[in-house]
Formats: C-alpha cells, sequence, structure tokens
C-alpha cells in the first residue's frame, strides 16, 4: 500500500483548515472594501490607537512569558527528579486543568477576584485588607500566567527530563559545583525546550481578546481586542485582517528565533 | 471578487458537509424554515410549538451582535428565511438590497396584534413598515442598587459622579456607549457632527478613570451580585436582575435615550418565503408573543399579547412599556452609512485606547 496516502487526510485538513484561511486573510487584508489592492489596512498598525495596543499586548505578553519561565523551570526540574509514580501523577495535577473549557477557568478566576468575590470576602472575614486587582493589567498578567503555565512546564520537562543522567555526573566528577553543572550543562541542553515554551505562551498571550475582557473589564486595549472589535462590531473584516497579518509577523519572528536554536527538533516530541 | 470568496466559501461548506454526513437535513412534511435570532431571544418551546401546528421544520441559528449577522446574511452563502435585526440593521439591509418587502396579507396577526405606536416608532427606520415587523423594543438606562448610592440617579450625568468612582459600569458597545455621552451633552445619537462627537469622546475618555469595567452581559451579574453601583443597561434585562435583586431599580434617564426595536425581516435569497411568512404571523400571536415575552422579559410591542399578562405589575411595568410621551429626546438609532460608521469607531478606539 502506498503510505502517502496515510498523509491525505492531513493534506487536506492542512489545505481546507490552514491555508484557505490563512489566504483569505490576506486577501482580506491587502484590499479596501471595494476590493482594490491596498496596503493601507496594514500600514494601519502605525495610528496612535493601533501601535499602542500592540505596545500593551506586547508589553503583557512578555512580562507573562517571563513570569511562566521563571515558573516553570524550577518545577520542571523538581518533576524531573522525582520517582516515575510521583511525577505522573504530578503532571496529570497539572495537565488537569486544561481539561476545563479555557473560557470557564477565566471566568472563575474573575469571580474569585472580584469586589465581592470569593477572595476578597475571605480576606474580609479575616479582616485583611482586600485585594483590588480586577480589571487591571495585574489580573490580565494572572489570567495569561494561570492559563498558558502548562504550555511552558511540558517542553522544559520534555527536554529536561531526557538530558542524560551520566552527562551531569560527568560534571560532577570532572569537579564542576552545583551551579556550575546547571548553567554549563543542564541549562545549554534546556534551551530547545525553553524557546518552545516561550513561542507556546507567548503566541497565545500576545493575540488573547478574552482575558483582557473578561479580567480587565476591557479597560485596557489589546492588539487582540481591535481585531475582534472589527469583526465583532464594526465590520471592518479588512482591516481586522489587516492587522492580523502584522500579529502574524511577530509571531513568525518569534518561531524564526525558536526554530534557529531547536536545530534538533528535541522539544517537539511533546 | 467577494462574490468569488462567498461562492469559495459556500463551496468548501457544501463539500464538507457532503462528506459529513450525506442528507442528513430531514426537512418536516411541509419543508423548513431557517431563523437567525438572537442569542437567547426566544422561548425554544415556542419553536416546538411552530413545528407540531405547521410540520414545518425551523432550523435555528444564533448571532451575538448585528456586525456578526450583517456579512453572512450579505455573502448569501447560508440563506436564511427569518432574520431579527436591530432598528439601524433593518435600514441598512434595506439600503443594500438585502431584504424584500412584506405581504402583510400574509401575516394577519403582525396587522393585528402589534400596537400602532410601534408602526410609528419602526417608521424611523423602515418607511412605511415594509420591511420589518416589530418583535421587541426597549429603552437603554440607568440600573442602579439602592443600598449603594445616597439619591437615585436621574440623568446620564450621574455616570460621571466621582462618587461612584471604581462602582460604574459602561456598556462595551460603539453605538450605546456614545449614545450614553451624547445624550448626556444633549446632543443627538444620532450625530454626526465632528465637533458633538469630539465632546462625547472626551467625556468618555473623562469618565474612564471613574468606570469598574466595560461589559456586555456580565453586567446583569455583577449587578445582581453588588458588584457595582450603578451601570448602564437595556430594559430587558432591568426586568430580569431586578426580580433576582430587589434591591435594584432602573431609570430612564432625564436627557432622553436609546429607543430600540429587532424586528423580524425575509432577506431577499430566503428559500422558503411562505413558511417564513408563516412563521412571522406564527410570532405575532397573541398567546406566543406572551410566552416568548414571559422568557425573555424583553417588552413586547405585541398589545394583543400584553393585555393577556396576568400579573398586573408587569403588565403596567413603568420598565418593560414605559409610557413614551413622559419621556423628551427618546430617539432610535438610524444607520449612519459606512462613513458614519467609520467615525463612531474611529473616536471609540481613542476612548479605549486612552
Amino acid at each position: 500500500m502506498n503510505r502517502k496516502l496515510l498523509s491525505l487526510p492531513f493534506i487536506f485538513w492542512s489545505a481546507m483548515f490552514v491555508i484557505v484561511p490563512l489566504c483569505m486573510v490576506f486577501y482580506y487584508g491587502l484590499t479596501d472594501k471595494s476590493g482594490a489592492f491596498t496596503f493601507d489596512n496594514i500600514l494601519a498598525i502605525a495610528t496612535v490607537e493601533h501601535s499602542k495596543a500592540l505596545w500593551e499586548a506586547l508589553k503583557l505578553s512578555v512580562i507573562s512569558t517571563v513570569i511562566c519561565l521563571l515558573l516553570a523551570y524550577p518545577l520542571a526540574m523538581i518533576l524531573c527528579n522525582m520517582n516515575v509514580n510521583q511525577n505522573s501523577f504530578l503532571v496529570l495535577i497539572f495537565i488537569l486543568p486544561m481539561w476545563m473549557n479555557f473560557l470557564l477557568r477565566t471566568l472563575a478566576w474573575q469571580t474569585l477576584l472580584e469586589k465581592t468575590g470569593v477572595i476578597n470576602s475571605i480576606l474580609s472575614a479575616l479582616h485583611l485588607p482586600s485585594l483590588n486587582i480586577i480589571n487591571t493589567p495585574y489580573a490580565i498578567v494572572l489570567g495569561m500566567v494561570y492559563n498558558f503555565l502548562p504550555f511552558m512546564v511540558l517542553p522544559l520537562y520534555n527536554v529536561l527530563v531526557k538530558i542524560d543522567k551520566n552527562v551531569i555526573n560527568a560534571a560532577y566528577d570532572l569537579g564542576a559545583n552545583g551551579a556550575q553543572t546547571f548553567f554549563r550543562i543542564i541549562f545549554p541542553l534546556s534551551l530547545p525546550g525553553m524557546f518552545s515554551g516561550i513561542t507556546m505562551v507567548f503566541v497565545p498571550a500576545l493575540t488573547t481578546f478574552v482575558i483582557s475582557k473578561i479580567l480587565g473589564g476591557s479597560k485596557i486595549l489589546l492588539i487582540g481586542n481591535v481585531i475582534e472589535q472589527e469583526f465583532t462590531q464594526t465590520g471592518n473584516w479588512n482591516l481586522g485582517s489587516g492587522l492580523s497579518i502584522v500579529l502574524m509577523l511577530f509571531i513568525i519572528f518569534n518561531m524564526v528565533i525558536s526554530v534557529i536554536t531547536d536545530k534538533e527538533g528535541e522539544a517537539n516530541t511533546l | 471578487m467577494k462574490k468569488f470568496i462567498a461562492l469559495l466559501l459556500c463551496g468548501i461548506f457544501t463539500a464538507t458537509a457532503l462528506t459529513g454526513c450525506g442528507s442528513s437535513s430531514s426537512a418536516g412534511e411541509n419543508g423548513e424554515v431557517i431563523v437567525y435570532n438572537w442569542g437567547e431571544y426566544i422561548d425554544p418551546e415556542t419553536l416546538t410549538m411552530f413545528e407540531e401546528e405547521t410540520g414545518i421544520k425551523v432550523v435555528y441559528d444564533e448571532f451575538e451582535t448585528n456586525e456578526i449577522m450583517y456579512p453572512k446574511v450579505e455573502a448569501g452563502s447560508s440563506a436564511y428565511d427569518v432574520v431579527c435585526p436591530s432598528d439601524y440593521m433593518v435600514q441598512k439591509m434595506i439600503e443594500n438590497d438585502l431584504i424584500q418587502e412584506l405581504d402583510y396579507d400574509k401575516i394577519p396577526n403582525a396587522k393585528e396584534n402589534i400596537g400602532a405606536q410601534y408602526y410609528e416608532q419602526a417608521a424611523a427606520y423602515d418607511p412605511g413598515n415594509k420591511y420589518c415587523v416589530p418583535y421587541c423594543w426597549g429603552t437603554v438606562g440607568i440600573i442602579y442598587n439602592k443600598t449603594m448610592v445616597d439619591t437615585p440617579p436621574t440623568k446620564w450625568a450621574d455616570l460621571w459622579d466621582e462618587k461612584y468612582a471604581d462602582n460604574i459600569l459602561m456598556m462595551d458597545s460603539i453605538k450605546d456607549s456614545f449614545m450614553v455621552a451624547l445624550k448626556k451633552n444633549g446632543f443627538s445619537s444620532n450625530s454626526l457632527d465632528e465637533s458633538e462627537l469630539q465632546i462625547a469622546t472626551n467625556d468618555l475618555i473623562a469618565q474612564k478613570p471613574l468606570v469598574q469595567a466595560y461589559v456586555v452581559d456580565q453586567v446583569r451579574d455583577k449587578m445582581i451580585g453588588g458588584e457595582a453601583a450603578i451601570g448602564v443597561m437595556f430594559s430587558g434585562d432591568a426586568i430580569y436582575v431586578i426580580g433576582e435583586n430587589p434591591d435594584l431599580d432602573y431609570v430612564i434617564p432625564e436627557e432622553g435615550t436609546n429607543v430600540w426595536i429587532d424586528g423580524w425581516v425575509i432577506p431577499k435569497n430566503a428559500p422558503n418565503k411562505e413558511n417564513a411568512e408563516k412563521f412571522i404571523d406564527f410570532m405575532c400571536r397573541p398567546d406566543v408573543a406572551l410566552k416568548n415575552f414571559e422568557y425573555i422579559t424583553y417588552g413586547t410591542p405585541n398589545t394583543a399579547a400584553r393585555e393577556l399578562i396576568e400579573d398586573e405589575d408587569l403588565k403596567n411595568s413603568p420598565i418593560a412599556f414605559p409610557d413614551l410621551t413622559q419621556y423628551n429626546n427618546l430617539e432610535t438609532f438610524l444607520y449612519l452609512g459606512e462613513d458614519g460608521e467609520e467615525l463612531f469607531n474611529k473616536y471609540w478606539k481613542e476612548v479605549m485606547s486612552n
């Protein structure tokens, strides 16, 4: 049997649901309402409102990515050093929230953080000062970190667990201390997973519009919100597509970096 | 070119539908009617009743905003028989030749049961009432929590009161937010005057630090939960939230407000026009309109249905059925053309990104 036949469903899928929609985004992004070719929709990113929204989104997504990385790295190392039974349980705990709908989890955070929400009710019952981060950028970053943390932990765990223990033991044998072993052996070997994790957190964080809507009270306009609004509220598909193309450039830039550093494709075995 | 894209999409959808399950559409004995309505905007039981009585199968689809609905009807890739847009969107669809004139002889219930004053109001966007049968109507006003305000708010300007800082909910909607700011300054909510829009924009920007959040449907839960003191709300939602939390009350601001109407229209490319007429006629029947009113709590223009409401309080509710003659400066949104819409969008982005 011809093996190539097996790839047909995949080719059909990619063509229908990736290539065709992408072409349509480019078609709408590069034309105006009458269908004439134009760069206006892409250049529209230069207006004060749009560039500010893009800047806000970049800022918040970079902060979230860094926090995710700082939280996920030690965690992934702890997971690697555990015995098999314990760590599969812990990994399960980490994946468990992903079995629930993303929107529900974000709405749950709203209920937790609200002025009359769960956290503040407990705090006031204990006569502690209330926590006022709902509808601020802090709540958006919290939502991003919470929702995307597993995407950082898993690729990191995947590369760390594959590092040959003998390599580490050899480093100790040759006189390296703990810090030297980490910075010269473990850290460089974990880079592919790290970049893969960064991409998987940064991209959804950069494009999100739901988190800023639910936890940010729509008070902070991110580029994702601008694009969403063009489609749902103002019906300007051309501008929405043009801005999406700009956003794609940032994502491609991020992916290029991660592909260069992930030559062996180790982190992609997730 | 746009047509080509639409065709392409059409092809893809039919292709996937065909490969999916062959011919799965089992139409009723008398065919089907494809309805496109707002989410949570009908009592599902009335659809079953319609199917049982007429033998016409209802294919029901929902949209969230007028702007999501419009391109789908315009592209024509998925033909609908009955759609329920709002006032200004009906006007846009008339101007762009997307909907057809109604034959009132085929929908006697609409002629008989819908109050004349509502047809009059609807004539603002649909001259002569040729295209649209009003389905729901209402106002936009201020909802407030009696335990959280000293004096009940009476005007839009109260939403700019600093004592409510971080306790104000605004609508995450371009038209409605600008309506509030324009009316506050005594301008028309359909204003295209750049200097008036600039004043409204500056007002909205000045208000932003006081606003807790810009929300759409969440306003209901937030007001019920006592999360905010004061907010902007549709009258239909107000009836629902006051039922849940008796501390809440609703007022139509004295500067005037928006009176909105959503109504049934039949698109030009409707495949089952006769069934569409039967559907609209059925929805205008007093008992059906009453059922829908009780389910969605949005005011019904069906005067015969209103007579049937048993609860006297609800029947004479000033929120569901305000006496419009008591208020000044009531307006209905009009379609302002593409340039007008873009102007509003531009200013709204300025507000949001500030």
